[in-house]
């Protein structure tokens, strides 16, 4: 998802007999559904996996106002502009909700952007893949945030306090992206002939790397398991890729698109879709720094940070001179 | 020094009548700064009457090791709640 491939240190889940005193009435509290709140005690591992998770949760938001901030001065109309804007805006709030969740475990808001410019921590995979025209646009807002919003709506159940509460101011906010998106593929998909190939080519385009976005199937998943007990992970990655394409495929159907995978095909008894799996190794290549936009996403970021380093010193320098004066 | 702006926490007045609640927090160098930059993370759907920031190393909390002590005596007065009395039904409502 907006975190994949997460790592939890430590070899597995702990069995009961294996835990301490601490780390069994930690886990009663999770098992209860209780949330935790940052100055319980937790589990080491526990607080890393999650600076880990909503850390690259929060790089992904940020990251991801590049593929679309590429269409705002092009924006066909007025209004599909101001639109756009507002929500790029909001994907930079939401950045922002998941660092300073993340900051309440003790990481700095330094470290995490640190970390991102180096490339220690990671961002959602698909937001290395290009958005080469408005149709982008339309199946980006869709897909991508539709997508997100199934792993967010779960994710409002994770058992990190903070974390929960990121995800439900998000998720209020977040159904705005994804109707936006189908909005401009109605559109499209209404229009002329040439406008309802792109809208088709898009589709084609991000279908398999929206469907990535939930992480590799999850007898792959090495890291899930631990992830689960804790709830800091409420849903398993098959569980949400399943959960999209049962709400995409209809969406498909009323725009009068084709199907990207000509293999999906709706089960009479289960009423799930079946559907052909991404290709992992692009996957696995996108993720580790292979993918066609890794470099220009990172030199955006970076340029980014470098360029605005003489305001942050300055207003430092100001608060330090008011400072000075006021004492 | 570290080069990083203070943390402040952030409370707004949603509606008119109600209290101020927390919604998150957000870096700045000072108040006026702080209340700007609380009006965009946190308002961007008209949801804000008023907004109070402080600066989050400005708050004490209690701590979790202080639950105990500080909530666990109210647990035997359940006589602070109204439903402790019954009341007849004939004397109406009360």
């Amino acid at each position: 998802m907006y975190a994949q491939e997460v790592k939890t240190d430590g070899k597995g889940v702990k069995a009961r007999d294996q835990m301490t005193k601490q780390e069994l009435a930690f886990q009663d509290r999770i098992d209860a559904f209780e949330k935790i709140e940052p100055k319980d005690w937790m589990p080491d591992a526990y607080r890393q996996t999650l600076i880990r998770q909503i850390g690259q949760h929060g790089h992904s938001e940020i990251v991801g106002q590049l593929p679309e901030g590429n269409w705002i001065t092009r924006a066909p109309t007025l209004e599909r502009k101001a639109i756009l804007l507002a929500k790029v805006q909001d994907e930079a709030g939401h950045g922002l909700y998941l660092y300073c969740a993340a900051e309440t475990l003790g990481v700095s808001r330094d470290d995490l952007t640190r970390d991102l410019l180096s490339g220690k921590m990671k961002y959602s995979s698909i937001f290395n893949y290009p958005t080469l025209n408005w149709a982008d646009m339309g199946a980006v807002g869709w897909l991508v945030d539709g997508a997100a919003i199934v792993n967010q709506v779960a994710l409002q159940r994770t058992s990190y306090g903070p974390y929960s509460r990121a995800m439900v101011r998000i998720c209020k906010e977040e159904s705005f992206h994804a109707r936006q998106g189908f909005d401009i593929m109605m559109k499209m998909c209404a229009g002329s002939a040439d406008q309802k190939k792109m809208a088709q080519d898009a589709l084609n385009r991000m279908w398999y790397p929206a469907l990535m976005m939930f992480g590799p199937p999850d007898k792959d998943s090495v890291h899930s398991a631990q992830s689960m007990a804790w709830k800091i992970k409420v849903m398993t990655n098959d569980e949400g890729r399943q959960k999209f394409v049962n709400q995409t495929v209809p969406q498909i159907e009323y725009l009068g698109l084709e199907l990207p995978d000509k293999t999906i095909k709706q089960d009479a008894k289960t009423t799930h879709y079946s559907y052909s799996q991404p290709d992992w190794a692009e996957f696995f290549a996108v993720i580790s720094g292979n993918g066609p936009c890794n470099i220009d996403r990172m030199a955006a970021r970076n340029k980014a940070w470098d360029d605005g380093a003489w305001v942050r010193e300055g207003l430092m320098a100001h608060a330090q001179k008011s400072r000075i004066a006021a004492e | 020094m570290k080069n990083e702006w203070p943390l402040w926490e952030i409370f707004i007045r949603g509606q008119h009548g109600m209290n101020h609640r927390h919604v998150g927090s957000l870096h700045a160098l000072d108040a006026k700064m702080a209340i700007k930059n609380a009006r965009d993370v946190y308002t961007r759907r008209n949801e804000g009457q008023s907004i109070w920031v402080v600066e989050a190393n400005h708050i004490s909390a209690s701590s979790p090791g202080e639950k105990g002590p500080l909530f666990d005596p109210s647990n035997s007065k359940t006589y602070r709640h109204p439903t402790f009395f019954n009341i007849p039904d004939d004397v109406g409502s009360m």
